[in-house]
């Protein structure tokens, strides 16, 4: 009889491919837990020199294997703090565009476009940084700042130094500009997914389309906007190249937002292929360890904030 | 009945502001295509795909970086693709409900924001320190990373929106399950799944980070991917950062063409897959 063995068969090559299909769920898992083990193992010899003191230690001191973490913590941490101040109301600003404001035809293009903003490489925005939008900024903003704000009470040592337009301040725009299309994205998807009775009772209650904005569309989507804002604050730590260009490769600790400065991704770039001691490879994965534990905790932030929201809708519709 | 000045204001004010941050956004993006564009253009040149990346002070072109780039690309899509598109299969279909697919499915969407430059320190620990060298396999795998959760984040959404019925009509007609996935499933989300790919190509090919310590770089000619392996990310970024001007003028080149390709492929992807979304 044909019919039974064609069965067995089927049922056999059905469930090879479930264990292939399972098996590549299973790599995806194992790479996570690859890249996490990987970095703890090849950083081990720069915890085990220096311990906690690697991550408060401001000395990066190549000749004396003297390995301090503190200026690349702190340059990732201001230029993403600049990236986001810039980016979060300047995406929900596009979201707002993009579903109330610009006329029907005009939608799509408007979003195709910030989503190029994502698509150019990181390391033309680095390339166009360091040849075009330093130096404007060395000419044009820095002197005004330093003039105006450089001898202000509190924030006065912010902006004071020379101004040569490579640094936190400049890093920060250009991730700031890099992070945009990754928040508007998200915001706009949910302000389109507002229940439409929500956003009518607002208007039959007289509201004006910032009120509805304000008091309806962002208090209801209020988790998946902050999702975004993390998702945005992932892309701003981690990202290498563009950062590279324009923050200097300096290791020193500086107040002033106009020096140059390093960040973690930019020191393992610059440095990696270099390092050429045990120690000072372990130093620089040990700093790959740090960004991926970092980065990792805001990313899982950024998604049980979505989830959340997705939750809502699930309840709400 | 009129609304109260203040109310008036606040609303004008609110969408000024929607259009200046809109306007803010499409600003940066024609400053740097505009930039990008111009100086490549005027660094184009035959040369540019006949010769080798030159040494400093002489004229060249860039023939190894395309080539090692594109060897690259192809491997990272060969191994990538095919895993993403089985993982993605199993999230959406075989495990839909188990908990290792919610597991994947998360984890998933971490690694596709995880920072590259992580992912390029990971393969040099398991590639490049085990093997003793820098090579264009280390970097075709790297790159085969960066493209997987794109792959598998699509792969499985797109499955994700074919209604049971398919299914349902498959297994009615007796066909086993890797019969309804292969025959049926596939061929429905066929475009979605090869939109999502090709956006991961276009991903990948510019991915600096992830190559400098594997791939490397080479000055010359070489089709060894056991080898450091040319690669045009890398060339632009070591030529940019450079203190001599030939240096430069290939660098901006290099951009021109990373650009216009990437672009090119993501709107052109994007407007085909709208339209498919449309017949």
């Amino acid at each position: 009889m044909a019919a039974p063995v064609e069965q067995r068969s089927g049922a056999v090559v059905d469930l090879a491919f479930r264990w292939v299909t399972a098996g590549a769920a299973w790599l995806v898992l194992l790479l996570l837990g690859g890249v996490a083990l990987s970095m703890a193992w090849g950083g081990r010899l720069a915890f085990k020199t220096f311990g906690w003191h690697f991550v408060i230690n401001r000395e990066w001191d190549v000749v004396g294997a003297k390995f301090g973490a503190l200026v690349p913590i702190y340059g990732t941490l201001v230029t993403s703090a600049i990236a986001l101040i810039i980016a979060v109301p300047v995406s929900i600003g596009i979201a707002l565009f993009l579903t109330e404001i610009a006329p029907r035809w005009s939608r799509a293009p408007i979003a195709i476009a910030i989503e190029l903003l994502a698509a150019i490489p990181s390391i033309i925005y680095g390339m166009w940084g360091l040849f075009v939008f330093a130096p404007f900024m060395a000419s044009h903003v820095e002197p005004w700042l330093a003039d105006h704000l450089g001898s202000k009470a509190i924030i006065g040592p912010l902006f004071s130094g020379p101004p040569i337009g490579i640094g936190m301040l400049t890093a920060g725009i250009v991730l700031g500009i890099m992070v945009i299309p990754f928040i508007a994205a998200v915001a706009r998807e949910v302000f389109i997914a507002v229940p439409a009775p929500l956003r009518e009772s607002a208007v039959a209650l007289g509201s004006t389309r910032w009120e509805i904005l304000s008091r309806v569309t962002l208090p209801y989507t209020r988790s998946a906007v902050i999702g975004a804002i993390f998702l945005g604050l992932g892309r701003a730590l981690g990202e290498t190249m563009a950062v590279t260009f324009v923050l200097g490769n300096a290791h020193d600790l500086s107040a002033s937002l106009l020096m140059p400065s390093n960040s973690i991704a930019a020191a393992i770039a610059n440095e990696f292929a270099e390092a050429d001691t045990d120690l000072y490879r372990s130093s620089l994965i040990a700093l790959g360890l740090l960004l991926f534990v970092v980065t990792f905790i805001v990313l899982t932030i950024a998604k049980l904030m979505l989830l959340r929201m997705n939750r809502q809708f699930g309840r709400t519709h | 009945m009129a609304i109260p000045a203040r109310r008036r204001i606040a609303d004008v004010l609110a969408f000024g502001f929607a259009l200046l941050a809109t306007l803010f956004g499409l600003v940066w993006l024609t400053w740097i295509l505009w930039i990008t564009l111009r100086q490549g253009f005027a660094a184009l040149t035959p040369s540019l795909f006949t010769q080798m990346t030159p040494p400093p002070g002489t004229s060249g072109g860039l023939l190894n970086a395309f080539y090692g780039s594109a060897v690259m690309i192809l491997l990272g899509l060969m191994i990538g693709a095919p895993l993403g598109v089985a993982a993605g299969t199993y999230l959406a279909e075989h495990g839909r409900y188990s908990r290792l697919a919610g597991v994947v499915s998360f984890v998933n969407d971490i690694l596709l924001s995880a920072p590259s430059i992580v992912i390029g320190l990971f393969v040099y620990e398991l590639v490049v320190r085990t093997s003793g060298h820098f090579s264009g396999y280390a970097g075709a795998i790297a790159l085969a990373m960066i493209l997987l959760p794109i792959v598998v984040r699509t792969t499985e959404e797109s499955l994700r929106l074919i209604p049971d019925q398919m299914r349902e009509a498959g297994f009615a007609l007796g066909l086993p399950r890797w019969r309804v996935t292969r025959q049926i499933l596939y061929k429905a989300a066929l475009s979605a799944i090869l939109t999502g790919i090709l956006l991961g190509v276009a991903r990948i090919t510019g991915e600096t980070a992830p190559l400098l310590f594997t791939a490397l770089n080479n000055q010359f000619w070489s089709a060894n991917l056991n080898a450091p392996l040319a690669n045009l990310p890398v060339v632009i970024f070591q030529y940019a950062m450079s203190p001599y001007d030939e240096w430069h003028t290939l660098a901006w080149a290099g951009a021109f063409v990373l650009t216009t390709f990437v672009l090119l492929l993501n709107i052109s992807v994007r407007l085909l897959a709208r339209r498919g979304r449309q017949k």
